[in-house]
């Protein structure tokens, strides 16, 4: 009952209420009430049922997060509680790895001085862990229950907002004031890391925690075309006036000219007694009939066939991940047509794109490259699963995941190359991780980047293992021998470096300073003497970086005692200034880091996920715009940005905007953009030119002059000035000429910005696929929204509205899903409209012959069953089968795609020919039986033109030509279509004789008059002549249409359609997709998802 | 991958089934509109067409002879059976014998459904009310004085609408006109349904031939009934030659609704009665149909090579 009344609030099945509720008048009443209730019942029907399976699917997924349970300190007891139920005030314990479920002040953890570590990822896409620590009054509570039971103190804090990296507050407990700040916070979303326990107070819960304020409006989604066919039933109605006004008003003058006249016969009755009167009753009796233009069943059935092309997503097995065990689903099952009308991809980076695994993956020690594989030629060779992995199991420690295939390096090793040697010495002294060694032999690393441990864990698997550190020393397991380094400094990481370095004292009394950085800088420190190395070595860094990977360059340095000691003090002078600190620090490191010896560099692959590569450059085939929004660093995104084609060295120009103030920005785009126009012919004149077009104009006259390929690379803080007033324009202008657009170091918000800011100006359909809860904002505003499933977080999958597990399987889902869907989806569109009309429009024709009565031309039950019976089916079966080239075709010919950006096949002018084609077929569907009719007799010399027949005939013909026309439109002819189209045909005919059978009629003599009218209109030859001959009218001339625009103008889908057959008359496709090597190369950035300050943390002892 | 393996056990829960439904993957015959199907389909379809519409104009033509047993029919224009306020005056129920109905008349027969007194019409309704009541008879110049020809009355409805579609009410003490006890006749109609051939039964109340062919409503304003069949005696196979007497009772006006009344013999043939309609359709059709197959053959001969070195 309340979904009947939710249907009623539907703007569609009020109408019909409405036209319901008019039938009920009599005097107005041209059709039995049956004609409109038992298509309503119906269609009432399936839509309840259909919401109901969609409710309580989601009531399923929702209950999923509900009801994660945390572990709540109630009455002083720790018990396990619903994430829904979780209140602030509450204290929660949290155990490692598992997610933070609200916005929590943190009291106190398992690690020493109440720091505990937190991975972000979710929320902001970094990868590095970051340090969280208690207030020290707090953290002292410790594990104690039941002090923390008696926690009470007061925070006092700033409202719930969505700034991520903010918060302030104040903390009362037993009567002292304790300033918060962000690093005593732990957000939703993160989840905790290397931490086996902390306890926090809940400040803020559900809706009012930072990641929620930042996920942004829910938004009800509605595809174009669903706005077109809303545009075009308002159209359509208005048309519907028009012919009912029209209708009208001959019925005035009927009843006034001709009617008068008849007065004998065709009395007035008591409510209907005068021609305007008359008139206007017969508008809505018009209304009522002609109604079936709009009919009730289009959008129910719009929605049964999104449903089932809803279906095939969920079914399709090439878009199962086997590793984990998801399928791709469809959360939103109204937006497939939508799919394939896609023009903007923003992507994430984290876990969309890249893999999040770091893997050591080449190096160079002293000018030789180790890591490729070579086959007996000395050809180098492809990575697959039949080369042989180094065997790491002489090595103990080894971690078993990691892989290595150059088997030079291990016997370099092993021969004792010092260089080599040196190089991991490097490697595993020369870092902030910290080790954990829970039971022999099972070492656990707690890296705080993944890089550092992909470095690290390299090392050891070579035999360098690092096993442990003390404020003061390391220890490493050389060899199998265990070495006690003394570390006398660590010279931090930061961003103005981008390196870093550490001082050790090795057991013999040695001083070396270790040193690892990006290539770029670290090359100016090295001593005059590494000149050739350098070079040697500077070559095989551009090969790496051209393969994508993240590279870093490292070096040693010997220091003597008396210089260290020397330096120390400048150092410990550095570091007790009180003001410009870092300053001062930053020109000690400066001093000791210079004429290092260069050992070699590294090169980490930042896994992109399957596939990614070919994706991207088959959807940039599509003509597909991706954008990467990420919130990752410019260095690390432009790298992934490289490593999978997305950026090439071919590219014209790559843009970076990277500037602090608005004017500075402002003219960083100008120059982009007169770069852009420098490139096409006429600069000065299209500049004008533009301005003074309109914008939308302008956009497309510009998008054509530019040639050639452009990239843009923005950061956060220059795209929130880019995002303000007037740069918006000029940044949009810019930023869609350009082939790819990296936007990094954005906020959840700005993600959702960019995707309205393109939503707004350039009207294109755009698709967000993320799969971390900071991308739900973008993922909510994007006009479809994907998350990716099968990881641990699933925020991201319960806002999208379709989730997979593999960002490769999007080129399957816009390319072969999105372009059937849409294709069927204009396909059944076009039809049923052109049905409807030439359904509807002969009692149009028919009142001119009628006097305007609103009679029907046909029987009643034949307008109540046609839409929902004769009709419906076969129109279904298109919608959901048809298919106008396979899978692979839709695959490989990318430019296929275009149709539907440009949303050729089904808009208001598609619409105009369908039209014309219903009104065509009705006039054949009237005018030929009216001809036929005209005075005739039958065989047998009775009268055959009586009412009756005449309705036969022409339903009959109906019945054939719409058969015959999805026949033709049908593209692709499975079983189901041949027995849905046949068995119409077959039920109509079976159910004209039943209704005009004479059992039926002796039962309902007043609702089935047409007893034995089919027996005897339809075994006149003449009958079936007119049928015949109506029906090859009607479709003659629409395969004359086709087959000139096929043969003058055709499509790439025909040629592709021909292609298609000839060759499966051939062979089976074979398809091959080459995966382009990038030959070309270009030097890398440090790269490096690094943080500021773990030395320090480290030497201060805190964290051991 | 370890990944890979150590999730394989796993593998298959979820996976979706791998039916060719599923898949998408149904067999289907993928028609091409090639102009190797087109262009004979339009040249079949337009000598079909033509050979039809010759047919069907020669036998259209020949129906002037008078070969075969002659048709009687009235033909009114301007009037218009097919209006709804019209069509929907009359109760099928009434009609076909149920007692109710004749007691109480459907309200769609509103305002013919009672007399001024209250007593239900039967029939009721327009349709019934303004029953064709001119009546024709036709006589032969023959040795100088006019014989009555035979018109059959028989069989000039059809069969299922005289047998199932309408019956007269059971009949009272074997009497019809008990059985229409305490109902008024028609207010047009000079005399009660009962009346209607008071020398057959088998013809007489609601089963009057002539009755049912006037219920049976035209669909368009002009339109041709079925009055009587010439098919007795020396006329079984047509009206011979000569001089014939039509004798009209009129009493049936049309003059105030500017309608016509025709009488009209006709002979019918195989496809019916006389219309050139349709036959001339199809002659055009046909013959366009062929035009067109020779304009796409040219189109498709110009056009074929440029597309085939396009899709290369």
């Amino acid at each position: 009952p309340v979904n009947l009344f939710e249907q009623f609030q539907r703007v569609a099945n009020a109408y019909f209420l409405f036209l319901l509720i008019l039938q009920l008048i009599p005097e107005i009443s041209s059709l039995s009430w049956f004609t409109t209730i038992v298509p309503l019942m119906v269609v009432f029907t399936i839509t309840a049922v259909k919401d109901a399976t969609d409710d309580c699917f989601r009531h399923k997924s929702d209950n999923q997060v509900n009801n994660r349970q945390a572990e709540v300190l109630i009455d002083g007891r720790l018990q396990n509680e619903k994430w829904m139920n979780v209140k602030p005030g509450d204290v929660i314990k949290l155990e490692n790895n598992t997610f933070v479920a609200a916005d929590l002040l943190l009291l106190s953890s398992s690690e020493p001085h109440g720091l505990c570590y937190i991975e972000t990822a979710e929320l902001d896409g970094e990868t590095n862990l970051k340090v969280r620590q208690a207030l020290p009054v707090t953290s002292e509570l410790g594990p104690d229950i039941r002090r923390l039971a008696e926690f009470d103190g007061v925070v006092v804090c700033e409202p719930p907002n969505n700034k991520l990296d903010k918060f302030t507050g104040v903390l009362f407990w037993k009567d002292n004031r304790y300033s918060l700040n962000n690093e005593k916070v732990l957000l939703r979303g993160c989840v905790l890391r290397n931490t086996d326990w902390c306890f926090g107070m809940v400040i803020f819960a559900g809706p009012d925690t930072k990641l929620m304020q930042n996920s942004g409006r829910t938004k009800f989604k509605r595809t174009s075309i669903d706005r077109l066919m809303n545009t075009l039933a308002l159209w359509i109605f208005g048309f519907l006036v028009c012919m009912g006004i029209i209708l009208a008003i001959g019925n005035s003058i009927w009843e006034h000219q001709v009617g008068a006249h008849f007065r004998i016969y065709l009395f007035w009755n008591e409510v209907v007694n005068s021609s305007v009167f008359s008139g206007f009753l017969t508008f809505w009796s018009y209304i009522i009939i002609l109604n079936s233009v709009v009919p009730i069943s289009l959008y129910v059935s719009v929605e049964v066939i999104r449903l089932g092309h809803s279906y095939f997503i969920n079914w399709d097995r090439k878009m199962y991940c086997p590793q984990k065990d998801t399928p791709a689903e469809v959360r939103t099952t109204t937006l497939n047509e939508e799919l394939g009308q896609i023009e903007y991809i923003f992507s994430d980076k984290t876990g969309t794109i890249t893999q999040n695994i770091m893997t050591f993956n080449k190096c160079s020690i002293n000018g030789k490259t180790y890591g490729d594989v070579y086959d007996d030629l000395g050809r180098k060779t492809e990575i697959n699963e039949k080369t042989v992995p180094v065997d790491f199991s002489f090595n103990p420690l080894a971690d078993r995941k990691f892989q290595f295939y150059d088997h030079s390096l291990i016997e370099s090793i092993k021969l004792g190359d010092a260089m080599v040697h040196e190089f991991f010495r490097l490697l595993s002294l020369c870092h902030t991780v910290m080790s954990e060694e829970k039971n022999a032999g099972e070492l656990i690393y707690q890296v705080q980047s993944p890089d550092e441990g992909a470095l690290v864990t390299a090392a050891r698997n070579f035999g360098f293992i690092f096993k442990s550190r003390t404020p003061e020393t390391i220890t490493v397991e050389e060899m199998g021998k265990l070495v006690t380094y003394q570390l006398l400094a660590i010279l931090d990481f930061n961003n103005i470096r981008k390196r870093m370095s550490v001082i050790v004292q090795t057991p013999d009394g040695q001083i070396k300073l270790y040193c690892k950085g990006a290539d770029t800088i670290l090359f100016e420190r090295l001593h005059p003497s590494n000149e050739e190395l350098m070079s040697l070595t500077s070559d095989h860094l551009e090969e790496f970086a051209g393969e994508g990977l993240r590279t870093l360059a490292l070096a040693y340095k010997n220091l003597t005692e008396e210089h260290f000691k020397e330096w120390f003090k400048i150092l410990q002078e550095a570091n007790t200034s009180v003001d410009s600190r870092n300053d001062y620090l930053a020109a000690a490191y400066e001093e000791i880091e210079k004429d290092m010896m260069l050992l070699g560099a590294t090169a980490i692959e930042d896994k992109l996920q399957e596939g990614v590569t070919e994706t991207i450059a088959s959807l940039s085939l599509a003509n597909i715009k991706i954008w990467v929004l990420t919130g990752d660093k410019q260095e690390t995104a432009m790298n992934i940005g490289y490593s999978c084609h997305m950026l090439t060295d071919t590219m014209n120009e790559i843009f970076i905007v990277a500037s602090h103030t608005g004017m500075e920005v402002r003219e960083e785009l100008r120059k982009a953009k007169e770069h852009l126009f420098g490139q096409s012919k006429d600069l000065s004149n299209s500049h004008v030119f533009c301005e003074k077009m309109q914008e939308s104009k302008q956009d497309s006259v510009l998008e054509e002059t530019v040639t050639g390929d452009y990239a843009l690379v923005i950061n956060g803080h220059s795209l929130a000035l880019a995002l303000e007033g007037d740069l918006e324009n000029e940044f949009v202008e810019v930023a869609c000429m350009c082939k790819t657009v990296i936007c990094c170091r954005v906020t959840p918000l700005q993600k959702a910005q960019v995707v309205e800011l393109v939503k707004k100006h350039r009207k294109a359909v755009t698709l967000a696929i993320g799969d971390g809860a900071n991308d739900i904002s973008m993922i909510k505003s994007a006009h479809i929204g994907i998350g990716i499933s099968g990881e641990e977080g699933m925020q991201a999958v319960l806002a999208s509205d379709y989730s997979f597990a593999q960002f490769r399987y999007l080129k399957r889902l816009l390319l072969v899903h999105g372009r059937w869907s849409y294709f069927r989806m204009c396909k059944f569109l076009c039809y049923f409209f052109y049905k409807n009309f030439a359904f509807t429009l002969v009692h149009f024709w028919f009142g001119f012959f009628c006097g305007f009565s609103a009679q029907t031309v046909y029987d009643q039950w034949f307008i109540t069953l046609f839409n929902i019976v004769y009709a419906s089916l076969p129109v279904l079966a298109m919608g959901l089968f048809d298919q106008d080239v396979n899978e692979q075709n839709s695959m490989d010919y990318a430019k296929l795609y275009e149709p539907g950006q440009l949303n050729l096949l089904f808009n208001k002018r598609k619409f105009f020919i369908c039209i014309a084609h219903g009104l065509y077929t009705s006039f054949a569907l009237f005018f030929i039986p009216y001809g036929a009719f005209y005075n005739t007799a039958g065989e047998d010399g009775k009268h055959i033109a009586d009412y009756q027949s005449f309705a036969v005939t022409v339903a009959t013909s109906l019945v054939i030509v719409v058969s015959v026309q999805i026949a033709l439109d049908t593209s692709y002819w499975t079983a189901i279509n041949r027995f849905f189209i046949l068995g119409s045909i077959a039920v109509y005919f079976a159910i004209l004789f039943t209704m005009h059978s004479d059992g039926i009629f002796v039962i309902f003599p007043n609702h089935f008059p047409f007893v034995g009218n089919a027996r005897n209109s339809l075994s006149q030859i003449s009958v079936w002549l007119v049928i015949l001959l109506t029906t090859v009218v009607s479709v003659m001339p629409v395969i004359t249409f086709q087959f000139l625009k096929e043969d003058l103008n055709p499509t790439l889908t025909d040629q592709v359609r021909k292609l298609q057959k000839a060759r499966r008359k051939q062979k089976p496709l074979q398809n091959y997709m080459r995966r382009v090597y990038r030959t070309n190369s270009r030097r890398s950035a440090y790269a490096f998802s690094h943080q500021e300050g773990f030395g320090e943390l480290i030497t201060s002892g805190k964290n051991m | 991958m370890a990944a890979a393996s150590s999730c394989a056990e796993l593998a298959g829960r979820n996976k979706p089934d791998n039916t060719a439904f599923t898949q998408q993957r149904l067999p289907a015959w993928q028609p091409l509109l090639s102009a190797g199907t087109a262009l004979p389909l339009f040249f079949c379809a337009g000598l079909a067409c033509l050979a039809l519409g010759l047919g069907l104009h020669f036998s259209s033509a020949t129906i002037q002879r008078f070969a075969g047993p002659v048709c009687l029919y009235y033909q009114l224009s301007n009037y218009y059976q097919n209006h709804r306020r019209y069509g929907v005056s009359r109760d099928d129920r009434q009609l076909s014998g149920d007692a109710s109905g004749l007691s109480s008349p459907a309200t769609e027969c509103s305002p013919f459904r009672t007399d001024p007194q209250g007593l239900p019409i039967a029939p009721c309704g327009a349709i019934a009310n303004s029953l064709f009541n001119d009546t024709f008879t036709l006589y032969h110049l023959a040795n100088g004085t006019f014989h009555p020809v035979p018109l059959d009355n028989r069989g000039i409805s059809w069969w299922t609408d005289s047998n199932i579609k309408f019956s007269n009410p059971e009949l009272v003490n074997g009497s019809l006109e008990a059985a229409f006890k305490g109902t008024a006749k028609p207010l047009n109609w000079p005399q009660a349904a009962y009346m209607l051939d008071t020398g057959n039964p088998n013809n007489t109340g609601f089963i009057n031939e002539d009755f049912i062919v006037w219920m049976r409503t035209a669909a368009l304003p002009t339109f041709r009934k079925l009055y009587r069949r010439v098919r007795e005696g020396n006329f079984s196979s047509g009206l011979p030659q000569g001089t014939y007497c039509l004798d009209i009772t009129y009493n049936y006006p049309v003059l105030s609704f500017q309608g016509t009344k025709k009488v009209i013999f006709s002979t019918v043939s195989w496809m019916g009665g006389k219309n050139p309609f349709l036959g001339i359709v199809y002659l055009v059709f046909g013959s366009a149909c062929i035009l067109t197959g020779f304009v796409m053959l040219a189109v498709h001969i110009k056009f074929q090579k440029q597309n085939q070195m396009d899709v290369e």
